[in-house]
């Protein structure tokens, strides 16, 4: 999905770390913990760093392949659009003189600014490799969100109680992937503890049904 | 100098309530700092609402105490499972985990908790002689000043930030963006509130804060599943030995030093200085080879480095109002939260105020030296509890909390906003700290800017002319326009290689 030439790096590190004016290392760096990092005595010591400091962050976070130029221009298109918005609602609002500068003034200037930066981030679209794939497991944030808005829709209604081991549950059973049994007992002892330390030790007014 | 308002200081943080609110906040700060992904910033923004409705010297003194604490837990978890908890902490993992796998994992973990007392209580005791000086320099600080210090400060986080600088400075904007929600301050139109009510006086920090780095990390981590990493079921001999404290002392003044320094600078302070003073250990070492490899020197300095750089990066917020990094955004918003205004004017006019943050970080280093120890066992414990029932107890724990904060509903919407927002820049590339550090100053400068035009009525070229903010500006447009200067020259020099590098490419400035 990435464009051929950046297809080596990894997102999270556009281009690759070479610092501006060094000479590029070309050498792949090695595994933090087989082996030291290329003793040199060259300033370049500390971009050897950079690029292994890029691999533990790496690998902590298992980063899913980088999206194609289509998304990062789907990206670029909405910087362009939301700058646009700004500039017309900021027109609406007034600019006014540089000399009587009126409320529209300040969010023009950073809507224009943004559909410019948004041309830009479309012109590199190609050579932009930091952006990720949506991928199946993207639904589970979907789901996360979905429990979090019911949660909003119901506690002022019915208090934080119900919502709230609604929430545990599903992020426990369906997100976490835990034992219908170990989701029940958590889920609930999880909401006791919270009632116990917000409305019964600190009496925060928290909406709440018992 | 006079020291009488310092001791008055210490009288104040010395206080029982003080000194317990203190060590709530460095093991709470500590233990959600170990909870693999959420980093300082995440942390302090995810524990904002406990600080609220306790007195504001009280509050500031338990703020420092989860500061320090969530900066230890980053050191718990990369010296344990590999994970950083933040980009400063990244080159502990290198020799912190090689000690683990080697069964010394607690000399690891003790030799970093001593290193960041030492660095954060050198980086404080000089921080109490520059900051005052500061101040007093940016008193006479006009509009156009703050305007060019705001700006450039922003640029300058911009630039140090993970990830593409085009996309970090499109984040600012949208930040700046963000801030101007609300009334206008000095004409009282309404501006993008679309009506609603709840937008009138603006957006507030703390929903935004928390949502963009606490649940937008929660939601990111969710889809990114960390493979379960056993952490060591038992971790002995937490006090280093004689020969390990001989070994990095050296070490932990070197890095005491560089951190200090490179800290005052706007950005990656601590990243950079733990990054130099690993460089600077293993160029040092008789037997470099020894790194990466479990060398104690090799944690010793970066994590005292990260942590004298994360305590000198409160000068230039307490000095002159402007925050270096994403996590000093959090502490200047949480210091706006509990009512005190970080400025040049905090030093003079509320002396006790200011003394009392100062010397609350001594505390704060001090109860986590004296924590951190002997509750290394209790965090293996809770590293060993599986990340799918610590993430929804993190959830409501956030959507909680917010509503605590301003008894509101709509909050907990903001925060969920929010939230996506940061999972969607996450996946997108896009670093939320400058969006937040933007969103934080965006206030600051406009009223700067608006000020400033109106001073020197309507011609921008006065910006130039006084001699302060001429001198940022210029530094801000050299800044600004030296990466594409250089990514073109280098571009030029690299066109034969396949290493072609970006004009957005993040470079060690």
């Amino acid at each position: 999905m990435s464009s051929a030439h950046d297809g080596a790096h990894t997102p999270g590190s556009p281009g690759g770390r070479t610092a501006a004016g060094a000479t590029p290392q070309g050498n792949v760096a090695p595994h933090p913990t087989d082996t030291a990092p290329a003793t040199t005595d060259t300033p370049s010591t500390l971009h050897d760093l950079e690029d292994l400091t890029q691999e533990v962050e790496e690998e902590a976070e298992h980063r899913p392949p980088p999206a194609g130029p289509a998304t990062n221009l789907v990206i670029a298109a909405l910087v362009v659009a939301l700058g646009a918005a700004a500039a017309v609602g900021a027109l609406a609002l007034g600019a006014g003189t540089a000399r009587t500068p009126g409320p529209g003034i300040w969010p023009l200037i950073l809507g224009v600014l943004l559909v410019v930066l948004g041309v830009g981030l479309a012109a590199t679209a190609r050579r932009t490799s930091d952006t990720e794939q949506f991928s199946r497991s993207s639904w589970l944030v979907l789901a996360g969100l979905a429990t979090m808005l019911v949660f909003v829709a119901l506690i002022g209604t019915i208090g934080f109680e119900i919502p709230a081991v609604l929430l545990a549950f599903v992020w426990l059973r369906f997100l976490g992937g835990e034992s219908w049994r170990t989701s029940a007992i958590v889920s609930i002892a999880v909401v006791v503890a919270f009632y116990l330390v917000f409305v019964a030790a600190l009496s925060v007014p928290v909406p709440h049904l018992f | 100098m006079d020291l009488a308002p310092v001791l008055d200081g210490f009288a104040v943080v010395l206080e029982p309530t003080n000194l317990l609110y203190c060590l709530i906040g460095v093991v709470v700060g500590m233990l959600v700092g170990v909870l693999p992904g959420l980093g300082p910033a995440a942390t302090i923004a995810i524990l904002l609402p406990i600080t609220i409705g306790i007195e504001p010297v009280t509050a500031i003194i338990m703020l420092a105490g989860i500061f320090y604490g969530a900066q230890y837990g980053g050191t718990i978890t990369s010296v344990l499972l590999k994970l950083p908890g933040e980009a400063s902490s990244v080159v502990t993992v290198f020799d912190g985990y090689a000690m683990a796998r080697q069964g010394r994992a607690g000399t690891a973990l003790g030799i970093a908790a001593i290193g960041s007392f030492a660095g954060g209580t050198i980086s404080i005791v000089a921080l109490s002689f520059l900051a005052p000086l500061v101040a007093s320099f940016a008193l006479d600080f006009g509009p156009p000043e703050y305007t060019a210090l705001a700006l450039l400060g922003i640029l300058l986080v911009a630039t140090v930030s993970s990830g593409s600088r085009l996309k970090a400075v499109v984040a600012a904007c949208v930040g700046l963006l963000l801030a101007t929600v609300g009334r206008d301050g000095f004409t009282a139109t309404e501006r993008f509130t679309f009506g609603n009510l709840n937008l009138a006086d603006g957006l507030d920090f703390v929903p935004i804060a928390m949502g963009l780095f606490g649940l937008g990390e929660i939601l990111y981590n969710l889809e990114q599943r960390h493979n379960a990493t056993q952490a060591p079921t038992k971790v002995a001999n937490v006090w280093p030995s004689r020969q390990d404290l001989r070994q990095s002392s050296g070490a932990i003044g070197r890095g005491s030093v560089i951190g200090f320094f490179l800290g005052i600078l706007p950005g990656g302070g601590a990243t950079l200085s733990s990054l130099a003073a690993y460089a600077v250990e293993k160029r040092r070492s008789k037997t470099p080879e020894r790194f990466g490899k479990g060398a104690v020197e090799g944690v010793a300095g970066p994590e005292t480095a990260n942590n004298a750089a994360a305590t000198s990066s409160f000068i230039p917020l307490l000095t002159l109002g402007i925050p270096a990094n994403a996590t000093m955004a959090v502490i200047f918003g949480a210091l706006l939260v509990v009512g005190v205004t970080p400025g040049p004017q905090l030093v003079t006019e509320e002396p006790e105020l200011f003394w009392g943050v100062v010397n609350s970080m001594y505390i704060g280093n001090i109860l986590l030296l004296i924590m951190s120890i002997p509750l290394v066992g209790l965090f293996v414990k809770i590293l060993r509890v599986r990340p799918a029932i610590l993430a929804p107890i993190t959830v409501l724990i956030t959507l909680i909390g917010v509503y605590t904060v301003n008894n509101s509903v709509f909050d907990i919407v903001l925060v969920i906003v929010f939230g996506v927002l940061g999972y969607l820049m996450k996946k997108a590339g896009f670093d939320p700290g400058p969006l937040l550090l933007a969103f934080v100053l965006g206030a600051l400068l406009e009223d700067g800017l608006r000020r400033s035009l109106l001073i020197f009525d309507g011609d921008a070229t006065g910006f130039f002319t006084r001699p302060i903010s001429g001198t940022l500006l210029v530094v801000f447009l050299v800044v600004a326009v030296y990466p594409f200067v250089a990514s073109l020259r280098s571009r030029r020099r690299q066109e034969p290689a396949q290493d072609t590098s970006d004009p957005n490419t993040k470079e060690l400035v």
